[in-house]
């Protein structure tokens, strides 16, 4: 089943598997189609043996970065006295990102049952599942599951008479992108402004109130269950192109598709097929132009190299670009690369933090600099100040928002130069003004 | 410190050990290296977002905080690369964007650490020239401080001293992105007794202090060393002139005492060194009339008036008057019995959270325990009890209410007045001697905790006003140039050694701008 469209016959469903069926959102839905037994399972097989099997699965963190997730809980302090913490990592604001809503809309149980069997490993007693807070209608269906996991046993005390106690809150965000950078999500956590920390100490040594800490984005914790039920050798063997990447992944296809949604496929789909196959491809007369693969953050691809692409961490990153987050924006011809890239830059210097000079002034600097060239006032030097100010804003900053603000304007001038120059030049008519 | 192994670290070609977690950028300064920053100070927490300080670390790929990285054994740190140089001219090229160019107007220039960097290393010109810059109205954050939002640079050094140092947050940073301010809590003034402080860790003009407000400009400021006269703490200080006149007080850091920081009652406490109503001369008198006089008729006079009177004594005086006076002057009095008093004023205790063992004491005279150690009391009640049978009265600059100068009044004894200004009580002194106060002379106070610390004289006296121990010393050793009576402060302390052993030993020099804690061992113990 899928949601919004039926699930197409070259998807891979494991995580999206009951996308669109009402029924899986409860308890008992949720024990009926195989849920709950994954974490019964994780609790006789021991924390050990657990991290080992996460790790063997090459499971790699789904928020962006793709850092190994068995490794990223062997980090975890043993034996410190200290309590422990898991933060589920809900914040999805990611522009061109939409899968973790999916996931907490149609399986809350899945997502719990994945938060459980980490915080077990990780010796957790809490988990703070922090949710965006403008997923209004997420955190009821987040709410109401919690309190059917209490009642069935599976959170609180003694879970399924196991002895481990584990208690899950879900903590509402306040509206801040910046919040989904993990240690700024620690201090909106722990009630302070939402600005990033210097790290280390890396928030396995301190993070959430000063305690050993592990964030973990919504889509990993919920393949979890799935590595644990069928083993990490089935897990391994889902992915198509480099072992590095295993599993499958849930890319947010949207932008000029005929079929924008969510589409569950192995590590390794061929991008073109997932654009041109399962999103339906461009709509009748268009042709493709230019693909963000991961989320606005990262760098764009040209038609020809997406077409060229596999949908994996390392195929990606041959081409220039990243994974990210999955989220996919789709261009065709008719799209205004400039103002695309100006449409991003004004977005991330709303959500700068205004910690770091560069990140602060930087960002509104280059959205100006970039509207000018729309209205048609841009100079012939701007290119170069563009490429100087993502120069300054790339690599020397607490956090990535700056590169990411840098990371599309750096590669649209080098990949699309002949658009800005179109402006420059006067041969592309000027936006009378821009939205 | 012997134990622990000192890590080795290169920074732009100068070797230098230092003890291990040492961030770079202190460790460079041990090398004589200064590390360009805003947000890093070395009495606040680091929050590493100035991202000034980046500097290069061998081996390392992207530039690092040096404010927040530890040196490392074998490091080799290039502060004045070219990869370094021109994060930092981006840094600055950033900050100026939405800075106002009000140099002109501002009280920070020159003394501004960006007006500094830009000057040393920044852009000639700007590339962000078609865009009217961020613009927010100046706030009245509270009893002394102005906030000019325009020229912020978003440190938030203020908004740290107040969270982590003076633990009362009521500053934070609003809003996000260029659109971000210093905010203050609506329902708060920034009134904290230690406020002030964030007007000086201001590394542009952007908090100002209302009382300095357009008052001087920083290039013509002369800054002395000094000691904070405002209570036993002995914060220092410096005291800076302009034209002889003293116009503002900031702290001087001493990381035993104040570490960075005076409280508001110290630094606004400064206009009583600038009084005009001063004794300018020697006053004698003659029949039913004071007359002026020249220096010599006048200790004449007293050492004369000394001499042949008889009765015990008694000295009133103040404890802001220097150890060095306080001793000289007690011993001008000779071996008759004696009262001597310092008048203690009291207030309430203000400490400063975040500092251990720092507060605006109760005790508001800065040489209680100097004067403690001289034999004086602070029971003011008991000298002042002593005074109808009193046959010889020093007041030594005492401040006097209007029930003891009555008290004064009555008593027999003769009366010698060593004071700086101008006062009623002395219409039956025998003699009136003018001195300076304590920003017109070299001395030193003795804090609570025994640190004996100099002041130095930060602007000239008065008419003919002299030192306290000048004029005890003549008195006391005779005049002439081969008496041997002390002609400058350190010798007027040498002297005091000779009388007190507790003050043996250490020269103004050794006692250097931090001063240093007395030995403390009890009589018999030791040489």
């Amino acid at each position: 089943m899928g949601y919004p469209h039926p699930s197409h016959p070259r998807e891979t469903v494991v995580l999206s598997k009951h996308f669109g069926d009402p029924a899986a959102r409860t308890f008992q839905g949720w024990v009926q189609r195989g849920g709950y037994q994954a974490i019964r399972k994780a609790l006789e097989m021991g924390r050990e043996p657990l991290i080992e099997l996460v790790k063997q699965s090459g499971l790699r963190g789904r928020g962006g970065a793709g850092f190994p997730t068995g490794l990223k809980w062997s980090f975890m302090p043993k034996d410190d006295g200290k309590p422990h913490y898991l933060v589920c990592n809900a914040d999805e604001s990611e522009p061109g990102t939409f899968k973790d809503r999916e996931i907490m809309r149609w399986t809350p149980h899945q997502l719990i049952e994945g938060c459980l069997i980490e915080a077990f490993a990780i010796r957790a007693e809490r988990v703070y599942i922090f949710v965006r807070g403008e997923f209004t209608e997420i955190f009821p269906i987040l709410e109401a599951a919690l309190q059917e996991a209490y009642a069935g046993n599976a959170a609180g005390p003694n879970i399924f008479g196991s002895g481990v106690n584990i208690d899950i809150v879900v903590h509402r965000g306040a509206g801040a992108y910046i919040c989904g950078e993990e240690t700024a999500m620690l201090n909106a956590l722990e009630g302070k402004r939402g600005n990033p920390r210097i790290k280390p100490p890396f928030p396995a040594q301190a993070g959430a109130f000063g305690m050993p800490t592990t964030v973990n984005n919504v889509e990993t914790l919920a393949a979890v269950p799935h590595i644990v039920n069928n083993g990490a050798e089935w897990y391994k063997g889902l992915a198509l192109g480099n072992p590095k990447s295993t599993g499958t992944k849930l890319f947010s296809v949207c932008g000029h598709v005929q079929r924008p949604g969510n589409y569950e496929v192995t590590m390794g789909f061929p991008m073109k097929d997932l654009i041109h196959d399962l999103a339906g491809g461009m709509r009748p007369g268009r042709t493709l132009k230019a693909v963000i693969p991961g989320g606005s953050s990262v760098p764009i691809l040209t038609a020809e190299e997406a077409e060229a692409c596999l949908m994996d961490y390392e195929s990606i990153a041959e081409k220039g670009s990243m994974l990210g987050s999955g989220g996919m924006i789709v261009m065709d011809d008719t799209t205004d690369i400039v103002k695309t890239i100006w449409r991003y830059t004004k977005f991330y210097a709303h959500e700068s933090c205004a910690q770091c000079t560069q990140c602060r002034e930087g960002t509104s600097w280059t959205a100006r600099v970039l509207e000018r060239i729309i209205m048609g006032q841009g100079r012939t030097s701007d290119l170069d100040l563009l490429l100087d100010l993502s120069e300054q804003m790339t690599g020397k900053t607490i956090c990535v928002l700056s590169d990411s603000c840098a990371a599309p304007v750096v590669s649209g001038i080098r990949k699309f130069r002949g658009e800005f120059e179109a402006y420059l030049s006067g041969s592309r008519a000027p936006a009378l003004q821009v939205v | 410190m012997a134990d622990t192994p000192l890590v080795n670290v290169t920074i732009d070609g100068m070797s230098v050990g230092v003890p291990p977690g040492t961030p770079i950028i202190e460790a460079a300064k041990r090398a004589g290296v200064l590390i360009p920053h805003y947000c890093y100070h070395p009495s606040l927490p680091s929050p590493a977002v100035c991202r000034m300080c980046l500097v290069e670390v061998e081996k390392q790929p992207k530039l690092a905080p040096a404010c927040v990285t530890s040196v490392a054994e074998g490091q080799v740190v290039h502060v004045n690369s070219p990869k370094a140089k021109a994060a930092r001219q981006g840094v600055l090229e950033f900050l100026l964007i939405n800075h106002p160019l009000d140099c002109p107007i501002c009280d920070q220039a020159g003394e501004c650490e960006l007006q500094d960097y830009v000057f040393q290393e920044g852009r000639s010109g700007t590339r962000y020239d078609e865009y009217a810059k961020r613009y927010n109205p100046v706030e009245d954050f509270g009893p002394d401080i102005l906030y000019v939002p325009n020229r912020c640079i978003l440190c938030t050094r203020c908004v740290r001293f107040m969270d982590d140092v003076a633990k009362a947050p009521v500053l934070n940073v609003s809003e996000r992105g260029d659109r971000a301010f210093i905010g203050i809590d609506d329902s708060q003034l920034l009134d904290h007794p230690w406020a002030g402080n964030v007007v000086d860790l201001c590394p542009v003009g952007s908090l100002l202090s209302k009382d300095f407000l357009h008052k001087a400009r920083a290039w013509d400021l002369d800054k002395t060393a000094s000691i904070c006269p405002g209570c036993t703490q002995g914060c220092n200080i410096n005291i800076d002139t302009r034209d002889d006149v003293v116009v503002r007080i900031r702290p001087r850091p001493n990381l035993e005492v104040n570490r960075h920081f005076i409280c508001d009652v110290g630094r606004s406490d400064y206009r009583w060194l600038n009084r005009g109503d001063r004794i300018e001369t020697p006053l004698v008198r003659q029949g039913d009339r004071l007359v002026a006089s020249d220096w010599d008729p006048a200790l004449d006079h007293v050492a004369a008036l000394l001499e042949t009177l008889p009765g015990t004594a008694v000295l009133l005086a103040s404890g802001r008057a220097g150890t060095e006076s306080l001793g000289l002057v007690k011993r001008m009095l000779g071996a008759r019995e004696l009262v001597a008093a310092v008048k203690v004023f009291l207030g309430e205790e203000a400490p400063l959270a975040g500092v251990p063992n720092l507060a605006l004491r109760r005790e508001r005279i800065p040489n209680l325990r100097g004067a403690e150690m001289l034999g004086y009391t602070a029971e003011w009640r008991r000298a002042l009890a002593a005074l109808p049978e009193a046959g010889v009265i020093v007041v030594l600059d005492a401040d006097l209410d209007a029930d003891e100068m009555a008290m004064l009044e009555r008593a027999p004894g003769a009366l010698v007045w060593l004071g700086t200004v101008l006062s009623d009580a002395w219409r039956r002194a025998e003699a009136v001697l003018p001195i300076t106060n304590m920003a017109e002379e070299n001395g030193t106070y003795v804090n609570r905790d025994g640190r004996m610390q100099r002041y130095q004289q930060a602007k000239g006296p008065v008419g003919m006003a002299r030192p306290a121990w000048w004029v005890a010393g003549e008195v006391l050793l005779g005049r002439g140039p081969d008496a041997g009576a002390p002609a400058t402060g350190d010798e007027a302390f040498a002297l005091l050694g000779e009388y007190w052993p507790a003050f043996a030993g250490p020269t103004y020099a050794d006692l250097g701008f931090t001063g240093r804690e007395l030995a403390t061992a009890p009589a018999g113990v030791g040489a």
